[in-house]
């Protein structure tokens, strides 16, 4: 059979071969699809780092006006007992008009502690420890008039100079844009412990 | 000027793609034991893919690899599916690389002008053989330990510097989890980067001298007006085309292999590889992957230890010189039907050989394994006298084809 006549009985079906690439290219994109899903997802946190997920801090040992701060998630958690006085200062900062967010609308933190002492209790503070500028450590400045001469206490960044009050709110002329971020946690009075159970979804760090 | 214009006055790829896609002529006739080539290339892409996700959750320490095997296998989402791919894959690596030089064997692949397609293609296998080795002693399981406590004790036997080579293998005087570091290290940039190197090196020897076929004859030797070998086709569209058949094909049996026998009966996943490393502990029979078998077979054969450690080295590095054993001017069996016969025995004696490896060291084997090691052996020695004087058929002037 010469190359001619079997030219003329295979014609081109060209809508055949349309369908057939188009069949082809649909099911290698199905094929490379379900396993690139996998591969990708491969690369998620383990199960193993996931059931790390969880940090009990003792409660017992922070005296009023101490802090005390526990490694969670490879973060930083702050936790504050604070006096009547110190909580006195809260209101104190509000009048003076100084806070970018004082009713604490930017939800960094869970709804229950969406009030001025950012907790769910107000003499324990518990907040995750890192500037909302650029990721550094903010020091704990407790006392009056220690960073400058109209400060009532609060956290002071050593980076770049932001500074908060004691329930971690950003103070205006800061180069941080929100207040800290609070983790969900649950507190037991009775037992005296905080359990950080993970981040509230909404709330960014930095 | 438009954009496509501007980029290809730039690029080398335009012709580069010519010509090894669109204008590199293939002879029409290649048949199924064709597709190995192509797959090969499959599955060093997902040996890549996969061995890359699973480096990423790896610890490369004594106390740490293990468990870190074991965690990609239950807490890493999908590292099942990763781990079972890369230990099935290295398994089907062989069967394919086992499949793509026996088919060069039957159909006088190696001979001139591709002596040096062989000898980089041989070379590449052996590489493989490294890197499988390497990656077989990072899970540290006792089977790991064992296998690479065997193979680094190998080198003891080299004259003189020996001692001094094993310690640098193994980063001091045993296995430990320096090894690891260095094994690590072998197996995903050293000897990985020569496997890729080693693979453009062979297609573009390859592409230089064009394909052979299952006909052993030259496809330049008849050339159209238009200057194109007549037997030849364009490799793009025609051979990509059906090597993409091939590959749904292959990644079919792929799948079904990790889905539904992932340690294949453990003949691709040992049972000893589910214990922890322990030096105190020697595992009741330490049998290769069987892959190496044959040669492993051959070494215990004779109950000499250099003698055998000899001979191994002797039949791994006897292909080597095929290109040169073969004295016929006929090149494909299919015309030589001596060599084919002589060429089958020496495939099932491959793999009985492979058998009786991973057997126990009993006495009731020695006496196969030599038989199997003689062969083995007799197979090369007996080639340039056989070649020289059997009786062949004349091959076709053109390649064989029925179109369909």
């Amino acid at each position: 059979m010469s190359d001619e006549t079997q030219n003329d009985k295979h014609a081109p079906n060209v809508t055949r071969r349309r369908f057939l690439t188009a069949l082809v290219t649909a099911s290698g994109a199905a094929v490379a699809g379900t396993i690139v899903v996998p591969m990708v997802k491969s690369l998620d946190p383990t199960a193993a780092a996931a059931a790390l997920a969880t940090t009990t801090i003792d409660l017992n040992p922070i005296e009023p006006g101490m802090q005390m701060v526990a490694l969670w998630q490879e973060k930083p958690v702050i936790v504050v007992n604070r006096t009547p006085a110190m909580l006195a200062t809260l209101d104190e900062v509000e009048q003076k008009g100084i806070l970018k967010d004082p009713n604490c609308n930017v939800p960094q933190q869970p709804p229950y502690c969406k009030n001025k002492y950012r907790s769910r209790i107000p003499e324990w503070y518990v907040g995750i420890k890192i500037c909302n500028h650029l990721c550094c450590i903010p020091h704990y400045r407790p006392k009056k008039a220690s960073v400058a001469p109209w400060w009532l206490g609060g956290f002071h960044c050593p980076c770049h100079g932001s500074m908060y009050d004691l329930s971690a709110r950003v103070i205006k002329g800061s180069p941080a844009p929100h207040n800290m971020a609070v983790p969900e946690y649950d507190l037991d009075v009775a037992q005296k412990t905080v359990v950080v159970t993970k981040m509230y979804p909404l709330a960014h760090l930095c | 000027m438009s954009f496509k214009d501007w980029f290809v006055k730039r690029s080398p790829l335009p012709e580069m793609w010519r010509e090894h896609m669109a204008e590199y002529y293939a002879p029409k006739n290649f048949n199924i034991f064709y597709y190995a080539g192509s797959l090969l290339l499959l599955m060093v892409v997902l040996q890549f893919l996969s061995g890359f996700l699973v480096l990423a959750h790896y610890i490369p320490t004594a106390r740490g690899a293990y468990d870190s095997v074991y965690g990609i296998m239950y807490d890493v989402h999908y590292g099942w599916l990763m781990q079972y791919m890369h230990v099935d894959g290295v398994s089907l690596i062989f069967v394919l690389l086992y499949v793509h030089m026996a088919r060069g064997m039957l159909y006088g692949s190696y001979r001139s002008p591709r002596e040096i397609v062989w000898i980089v293609g041989y070379t590449t296998y052996l590489a493989f053989m490294a890197e499988a080795f390497f990656g077989y002693v990072l899970p540290y399981s006792n089977l790991s330990y064992w296998a690479g406590t065997v193979i680094t004790s190998l080198f003891k036997s080299i004259p003189f510097i020996g001692g001094w080579v094993t310690t640098l293998v193994r980063g001091g005087p045993g296995m430990s989890g320096d090894t690891l570091n260095r094994f690590m290290a072998l197996h995903v940039t050293l000897v990985f980067m020569i496997i890729v190197g080693l693979i453009v090196l062979h297609i573009l020897y390859l592409h230089k001298v064009g394909s052979n076929n299952p006909d052993g004859i030259e496809i330049k030797a008849s050339k159209g007006p238009d200057g194109h070998p007549v037997d030849g086709i364009p490799f793009h569209p025609y051979y990509s085309v059906k090597d993409l058949f091939g590959f749904g094909v292959w990644l079919i049996i792929f799948g079904a292999i990790i889905f539904y026998a992932p340690t294949f009966h453990h003949i691709f996943l040992e049972r000893t590889m589910s214990t922890p490393a322990n030096p105190l502990k020697s595992l009741p029979d330490v049998t290769p992957p069987w892959y190496l078998s044959p040669f492993y077979a051959m070494l215990r054969s004779i109950p000499n230890k250099n003698a055998g450690i000899i001979l191994m080295v002797v039949a791994v590095l006897f292909p080597f010189v095929l290109p040169w054993l073969d004295r016929n001017p006929v090149k494909s069996t299919r015309y030589r039907p001596i060599t084919r016969i002589m060429l089958l025995i020496f495939f099932i004696n491959f793999f009985v050989l492979a058998y009786l490896g991973e057997q126990p060291p009993l006495p009731k084997y020695f006496f196969a394994e030599r038989l199997g090691a003689f062969i083995y052996v007799a197979f090369f020695v007996l080639l340039p006298f056989v070649s020289k004087f059997e009786p062949t058929r004349a091959p076709p002037a053109r390649v064989r084809f029925r179109a369909h």
